[in-house]
């Protein structure tokens, strides 16, 4: 049984504009111990699935149907009390701004000890300040001792998001949500924070899921991704499959905004052109189709499903390009040709193109 | 901290010495009745009006009345004495002190009270009918006067006038060495009156920094570690949305100890405000000084223990 399995997990806001269809039947699960990678962009949905996991999405405006089944329980259906039980105990999560995530006013032990005996009221001020010494010291903090005593706004950034993973892990949680956890970080300090996750999560045995719009990111950490587009998952894979063939056209447009060193220099970036769809109106049939390059006519009618790839069960993708096409595009696009020419050279006939982002 | 605290010090010395000088001014410059001729009694002769403002020193020019006045004050604590009943201007104050500190502290206690459950209740449900509720509530109380208020609360509910006699009316203040329970009852009405319209405004604003704070990352991380939503309002939201009414608290009750005048006069507490209404009226010189003496010392006291205040608060706020 998978630690976590989310089934057509679907989050509407009611807003004055219109519902918002934040997250639009996603499915993924992830087995314990293990390392998920969601990728997209802003307004993708991709945290707001990962806050109704943890409950955080509950509202008056919000309608949540689908499952959530963790360790067979399903979350969606749990009471507000179960759900905080779990929150921190058993699912815990870490945010974008370790500065802003952390309360200015309540030293960085304090917080600490409060995530302790929150979930074990018998734990003393002690014990719990002992853990978190610990777990500061466990994290890479100096002198995790005497840094217990500081405020948040004595840290600096990468600390901040040390003692953010601290407080996330101090309770041991299965399941560890890491949403944009490097996105207000420097570069370097990027790569510190990265490979401290990989290494608790070998360590405490954490089922860890990362959120972030760089696939530089979780390229490292994850065994598996999903990207997600306009509420959905648009391809699911094995990190190296994602890297090596990708089959959508957004996970491509993702893929080639990445700086690239084994190309030749002046090689432009290619961006995606246009910007991500509205959730209250969404586009027609395939919700890309307006930014992809590839797009025909019956596309705009037409919504894909989710599909597994005919060799490979663990790889699937919502796209209504035969597969065929979508490997020579692929390939033509790797060895530096733009959607345009690679359209060309694999002779497919597009009815009115999209117009290519400038440089 | 230390550094900070003895500079605010002397701004205080250098504050109160202008607003001396001030009252000075304005009172010389601006026409006013001759205390000496009010001093006098019915129909004076001309030489005893003279005689009494000799007496009093007031046929020195004003600077010279002034610098010795302020001698006084420095090396005595010596306010003068009243020239409408030659007592010293100091016990009289002080006599009165009590009264004003009463119903100043009584009141901040009830408006805080209120203020703050009303803020909080209405930021949690902001937008439900109950919010809407008290907030159109607390503009009323924002809006109406306080003699107003004061009257109305008088003819509802005091034990002499009033449709329901329950509360002790004006005129009932007894001071608290005297007989607790009568000092507590007789204040009673008086300091929901003057705590209407703070109860009101304090309300508002915690309502608006609270919705603020709860729409912080902090509060997610808070929800997120699993703490009950009873936690997260009172110890993570609460904690920073209320900085700015600890400020607001201690500079209010700085200006009450000066004496709340409306609240005193219309219920007839023997209060600071009252004397210094009373001053003003008999061009008691000295008794004005010394009523705003004290408010200003008050006022500028309250501005340094909130912000010495602010640093406990607020850990980011260093001197």
């Amino acid at each position: 049984m998978a630690l976590l399995e989310v089934r057509d997990l679907v989050v509407r806001f009611e807003t004055d504009d219109g519902v918002v269809n934040a997250v639009d039947g996603v499915s993924y699960s992830i087995d314990e111990g293990q390392a998920l990678g969601i990728v997209g962009e802003s307004g993708s949905g991709k945290s707001v699935s990962s806050l109704t996991v943890m409950g955080l999405t509950r509202a008056r405006n919000t309608k949540i149907s689908g499952q959530i089944l963790f360790r067979g329980k399903d979350l969606a259906q749990a009471s507000d009390e179960e759900l905080r039980r779990i929150r921190g105990k058993e699912i815990a999560m870490i945010f974008q701004d370790p500065l802003s995530s952390l309360h200015p006013f309540y030293k960085v032990g304090d917080q600490l000890v409060e995530a302790v005996r929150t979930h074990n009221r018998s734990a003393s001020r002690a014990q719990a300040l002992d853990r978190a010494v610990e777990m500061l010291g466990l994290v890479g903090i100096p002198d995790p001792r005497r840094r217990v005593d500081s405020y948040p706004h004595e840290f600096s950034g990468g600390m901040r998001q040390r003692a953010m993973i601290a407080m996330a892990l101090i309770n041991d949680p299965a399941l560890l949500i890491a949403d944009e956890p490097t996105t207000a970080l420097d570069v370097t300090v990027q790569a510190q924070i990265l490979e401290l996750l990989a290494r608790l999560q070998r360590e405490m045995n954490t089922a860890i899921v990362v959120i972030t719009h760089d696939l530089g990111v979780v390229a490292e950490v994850t065994n598996e991704i999903s990207v997600m587009y306009s509420g959905r998952i648009v391809e699911r894979g094995p990190t190296d499959v994602i890297f090596s063939g990708p089959e959508h056209p957004y996970t491509w447009g993702l893929l080639q905004s990445i700086p690239r060193l084994d190309l030749p220099r002046g090689e432009d970036l290619v961006p995606i052109s246009g910007r991500p769809p509205s959730l209250i109106n969404r586009p027609s049939g395939c919700h890309f189709h307006p930014r992809c390059p590839y797009v025909r006519d019956a596309h705009r009618r037409t919504d894909p499903p989710l599909e597994p790839l005919p060799g490979d069960s663990r790889h699937a993708v919502r796209c209504l390009l035969a597969s065929e096409t979508r490997r020579a595009l692929w390939q033509a696009l790797q060895r530096g040709e733009k959607p345009k020419e690679a359209r060309e050279d694999v002779g497919l006939k597009v009815d009115s193109p999209v117009e290519e982002a400038a440089g | 901290m230390a550094r900070f605290i003895i500079r605010r010090l002397l701004w205080v010395v250098v504050l109160l010495l202008a607003v001396t000088l001030l009252t000075f001014i304005i009172f010389y410059l601006f026409p006013s009745a001759d205390p000496a001729a009010l001093r006098a009694g019915r129909q004076p002769s001309p030489a005893l009006i003279e005689q009494i403002r000799h007496q009093l020193g007031l046929d020195r020019p004003w600077p010279v009345q002034y610098l010795d006045y302020l001698k006084g004050v420095v090396l005595h604590f010596d306010l003068g004495y009243s020239y409408q009943n030659s007592i010293s201007v100091r016990t009289q104050i002080f006599d009165r002190l009590p009264a004003t500190i009463s119903l100043a502290v009584g009141a901040a206690v009830v408006w805080l009270f209120i203020g703050i459950t009303v803020g909080i209740i209405s930021a949690v449900r902001s937008g439900s009918i109950l919010d809407r509720m008290t907030m159109g509530g607390a503009l009323v109380a924002i809006s109406a006067p306080v003699y107003w208020l004061g009257l109305v609360a008088l003819y509802l509910f005091a034990n002499d006038i009033g449709v329901v006699k329950i509360f002790p009316g004006a005129g009932s203040y007894v001071p608290l060495s005297q007989d607790p329970a009568k000092w507590f009852t007789s204040l009673l009405l008086p300091w929901f009156v003057l705590a209407a319209a703070f109860a009101a405004i304090y309300a508002r604003l915690l309502r608006t920094t609270m919705i603020e704070s709860m729409a912080e990352d902090y509060i997610r991380t808070a929800r997120a570690k699993g703490l009950s939503e009873r936690r997260v309002i009172l110890r993570h939201a609460l904690r920073s949305a209320i900085t700015p009414i600890v400020t607001a608290a201690g500079l209010d009750v700085g200006v009450l100890f000066g004496g709340a005048i409306l609240t005193e006069s219309v219920f007839n507490v023997p209060g600071v405000g009252r004397l210094a209404f009373d001053s003003i009226q008999n061009s008691d010189l000295p008794m004005i000084q010394g009523t705003v003496l004290f408010a200003a010392f008050f006022i500028v006291t309250a501005n340094l223990i909130v912000d010495v205040l602010y640093a406990f608060i607020d850990p980011r706020v260093r001197y």
